[in-house]
């Protein structure tokens, strides 16, 4: 695919085709939660099997098409069969790794390398898969879905024509979704679809191939179909269902006589109208040329239609931008907030005295805020994606260990900017490698301990004081301090005596370089460079791992991610000129103190007392030496605040006001020179102004230390 | 004639030669063309608590926060107040972006090498660690500066700050 004029359909199918796979995963990985496969599941797989392998076979891909191809008459065939047997746990992992098999593929190509993967094994998995279903399920050889693969939607096994059943009669009508165009072939498939089940169909409008207005009468009225046939009820309702952008759909039975009258009164309505009895031997005559004009046709537009059909009730309405136009994006608006706010606030023009130019300048100022907040908040992206692939790394892993594992997620809505999210997911997916492998013990150690036989990874993210904070727990063994120890020393990583380290600093032991404890080397992790890549990682981001553990209840690892770029929730106040901005997650509460309150201990020390306790209070205006701020407390704001349980009663001129601000680091230049203790970042107000983050944990830490 | 044509082709081909010059009080300074980025009036500065006096603070460059620097604290000079001959020179030094306050921009000017003379070392007055040599341009001297030396040897200067 080397022809330039192929890249945008290239990136399309690379697009979707991944898109397709992350969800197929997630299908099977739900359903493998809940037990079984229900039909929606089995639909859902087999139409992302049939749209990757069509958009595969398009693209010549036949590596991805051929494997697809193979999946999606495993599923065709639990799909029509229901075979009462299947082995469920082989079925998943032979999903899996088709699912990954074709993202290996479909990275390659993304890399403009060639898909070269070898699928044989596979195949050949796939194929003994479905011989062995079909043995398993006494299903005769000859149920074999024929190999045109783009009839088998519309194959019906040919023994029940012959069968010699009571036939009944229905009326049913069809209404297809609004907007779905093409009614009229749509009604066509269906005739088309039914034909072999049914022993006579009338419909109406009946001339639905040729008159371009019989789409019109169905949008309108429905499509008409009366139907003698020997399926039940049930049967024919579940076929017809099957029917592709139909919105409601009524069948009845009726009588024999009801049936003939019902056609003919049709066939008056119709007055002239052929009536097109589609009998046997028309059928079978005509069915050549429909097939092959068909098939033509049915493919291109079933996979349309499925594609349309798929995209909306996952991905809502989504596109993919390139970050690079966002930050352009982001820099013009912040320019157009700047040139705003030059505008209406120019001496000459806020002189201007006229109620319809104030009205149209605070509608022009609204709207330049909102659109920033927009394209703020659009570089943010939930962590739920993230997340979400970690259920495939814990199911694997419990596989493959003989470990039952479960995790639960919380607080995955987070949203964290994008550059942050693709720089965490690799740590994470160690992390909970790790926490598997190595925290959670085997079934018998864990009944012995007491505890349940399942573990338990709970994986979950909050804002936490302005920072992110992402908690990987598990319930497994926890970590052993002397195993460290001795482990730490034997490597030569200790610095210090052991019996000075706190608890905490002898587990980050763990995050440095050649550290590992488990003994024995899995395929998985223990080859002692994790831990310590992890560290790097988030470091490189600005964060940190936190690593707390208690022996025998489990361990919990905690990724802190900077504020950058992350948007806040944050109350700006204002002290003397300066502008200061407080993660609103931090603040418990503001008030004006009263002078009696206040207590100055020997050392100067200013403290608050609030409803019989006691807290220490700094001053923003002297720690930062800012000038011309208000001195007097009574004049001022306190604003208590609270990290860790500690809590500070910041003093300030005044609250500003609450808005949802963009986190930016200071200047590497500024960073370079000093870290100013309790400045996070500083963030853009709304006037083109900057204002100062507040980082609470280093101010409460501040007056602790 | 034709070599004579050469040589300006090639000096207009290249920013190498090419300098701005700015003023600051009665001296006139040169930085090499290919450090700057823009230039532009002073613009509402946030001051940045617990840096050196120089650093004047952080200026919103459309988006983009941008450290500036008072080029006359930062050469012990007395301070000026800002007026609207104020410039912001914005260099970028190893992909540091930073703001440069002078008293006003002059403009661009071709120094050939020949015109170029290495600092005396005599001297050793405040601001010299940071001039890296001096350029002539007809009768007037500008003191081209050492741009990657503005950035660093600042701990060493907070040290003798703190010490003072």
């Amino acid at each position: 695919m080397t022809n330039f004029e192929n890249e945008p359909m290239l990136d399309i199918y690379i697009y979707e085709t991944s898109m397709f796979l992350d969800q197929m995963e997630q299908v099977i990985i739900n359903c493998e939660k809940i037990g079984y496969l229900n039909d929606e599941a089995i639909n859902e797989i087999f139409r992302f099997m049939h749209t990757i392998k069509g958009s595969s076979a398009m693209m010549l891909f036949n590596n991805i098409a051929q494997v697809a191809h193979l999946l999606e008459d495993v599923f065709y065939f639990i799909r029509e069969k229901k075979p009462k047997e299947i082995d469920f746990s082989t079925l998943s992992d032979l999903a899996l790794s088709v699912v990954d098999f074709v993202k290996v593929e479909v990275n390659k190509i993304k890399n403009s390398d060639a898909p070269d993967g070898n699928p044989e094994s596979i195949l050949e998995d796939a194929k003994l898969f479905l011989e062995r279903m079909k043995k398993n399920n006494k299903v005769e050889e000859s149920v074999e879905k024929p190999k045109t693969t783009e009839k088998q939607q519309y194959y019906i096994p040919q023994e029940k024509k012959s069968k010699d059943v009571a036939s009944n009669y229905y009326h049913a009508i069809i209404h297809f979704e609004e907007g779905c165009e093409m009614e009229n072939i749509r009604g066509y498939t269906v005739v088309f679809g039914l034909t072999d089940l049914v022993e006579e169909i009338h419909y109406y409008p009946s001339d639905i191939a040729e008159n371009e207005n019989a789409s019109e009468i169905i949008k309108e009225k429905g499509f008409i179909l009366y139907l003698k046939s020997e399926l039940s009820l049930d049967e024919l309702n579940k076929h017809l269902s099957e029917t592709i952008f139909l919105k409601e759909l009524n069948i009845t039975e009726i009588t024999e006589e009801d049936f003939k009258a019902s056609y003919h009164q049709l066939d008056q309505v119709l007055e002239s109208d052929v009536n097109f009895v589609l009998d046997e031997n028309v059928l079978d005559h005509e069915r050549k040329e429909i097939a092959e004009t068909k098939e033509n046709s049915e493919t291109k537009e079933n996979r349309e239609i499925k594609e349309k059909k798929d995209l909306p009730t996952t991905s809502s309405a989504m596109i993919s931008v390139n970050v690079e136009k966002l930050d352009i994006l982001m820099n013009t608006v912040g320019e157009l907030v700047i040139a705003e706010a030059m505008v209406t606030q120019n001496p000459i023009v806020a002189s201007i005295d006229s109620e319809s130019f104030q009205k149209s300048s605070r509608l022009l100022h609204k709207i330049t805020g909102e659109l920033q907040d927009m394209v703020m908040s659009i570089r943010m992206v939930p962590l739920s994606t993230t997340f979400v692939k970690m259920h495939r790394i814990v199911r694997d892993m419990s596989k493959k260990l003989d470990k039952e594992v479960v995790l639960d997620l919380f607080g995955e809505e987070t949203e964290v900017d994008k550059n942050i999210i693709e720089k965490i997911s690799d740590p994470l997916m160690h992390l909970i490698r790790n926490s598997i492998d190595h925290g959670i013990e085997s079934e018998e150690e864990r009944l012995e301990a007491g505890k349940s036989k399942v573990g338990n990874i709970t994986l979950g993210a909050k804002n936490a004081g302005g920072d992110v904070l992402i908690i990987i727990k598990d319930d497994g063994k926890g970590l052993n301090r002397d195993k460290i120890i001795k482990k730490a020393n034997e490597n030569g990583l200790l610095e210090r005596s052991p019996a000075e380290m706190s608890d905490r600093e002898i587990f980050n032991l763990i995050l440095l370089p050649g550290f590992s404890t488990k003994e024995n080397v899995t395929e998985f992790s223990g080859r002692g460079v994790g831990m310590d890549v992890v560290a790097k990682n988030i470091e490189a981001v600005g964060g940190a791992v936190i690593v707390e553990s208690e022996e025998g209840i489990g361990t919990t690892m905690t990724l802190k991610i900077p504020l950058t770029l992350a948007i806040i929730e944050g109350m700006n106040i204002k002290v003397g000129d300066s502008r200061f901005t407080i993660p609103i997650t931090a603040i418990k509460e503001s008030f004006r103190p009263k002078m009696r309150d206040i207590i100055v201990d020997p050392n100067q020390n200013e403290m608050v007392m609030v409803r019989g306790e006691c807290y220490p209070v700094l001053r923003l205006h002297s720690r930062y030496k800012v000038k011309k701020a208000v001195t007097n407390f009574e004049e001022g704001i306190l604003i208590m605040v609270e990290y860790d349980n500690r809590i500070l009663c910041l003093f300030a001129d005044e609250l500003i006001g609450q808005q949802q601000v963009v986190v930016k680091s200071l200047p590497n230049y500024i960073n370079s020179i000093k870290r100013i203790v309790g400045i996070a970042g500083c963030t853009l107000l709304g006037d083109g102004s900057i204002s100062l983050i507040l980082d609470i944990s280093g101010l409460t830490g501040l007056r602790i230390r | 004639m034709e070599k004579v044509l050469e040589d300006q082709y090639l000096e207009e081909d290249t920013q190498k030669g090419k300098y701005l010059t700015f003023v600051l009080g009665e001296e006139s300074y040169g930085i090499g063309i290919e450090h700057v980025t823009e230039i532009i009036g002073i613009l509402p500065i946030t001051e940045v608590p617990e840096l050196p006096a120089f650093i004047m603070g952080i200026v919103n460059l459309r988006g983009r926060i941008v450290p500036v620097m008072d080029m006359r604290l930062r050469f012990k000079k007395t301070f000026n107040e800002y007026d609207e001959r104020t410039c912001i020179i914005v260099v970028d030094i190893n992909e540091n972006s930073v703001g440069l306050i002078v008293d006003s921009v002059s403009e661009v000017t071709n120094i050939s090498e020949n015109d170029i003379v290495d600092q005396p070392l005599l001297s050793s007055g405040a601001s010299n660690q940071y001039i890296k040599s001096i350029g002539k341009v007809g009768t007037d001297v500008k003191l081209l500066l050492d741009c990657e030396k503005l950035l660093t040897h600042h701990e060493l200067e907070m040290i003798t700050e703190v010490n003072q």
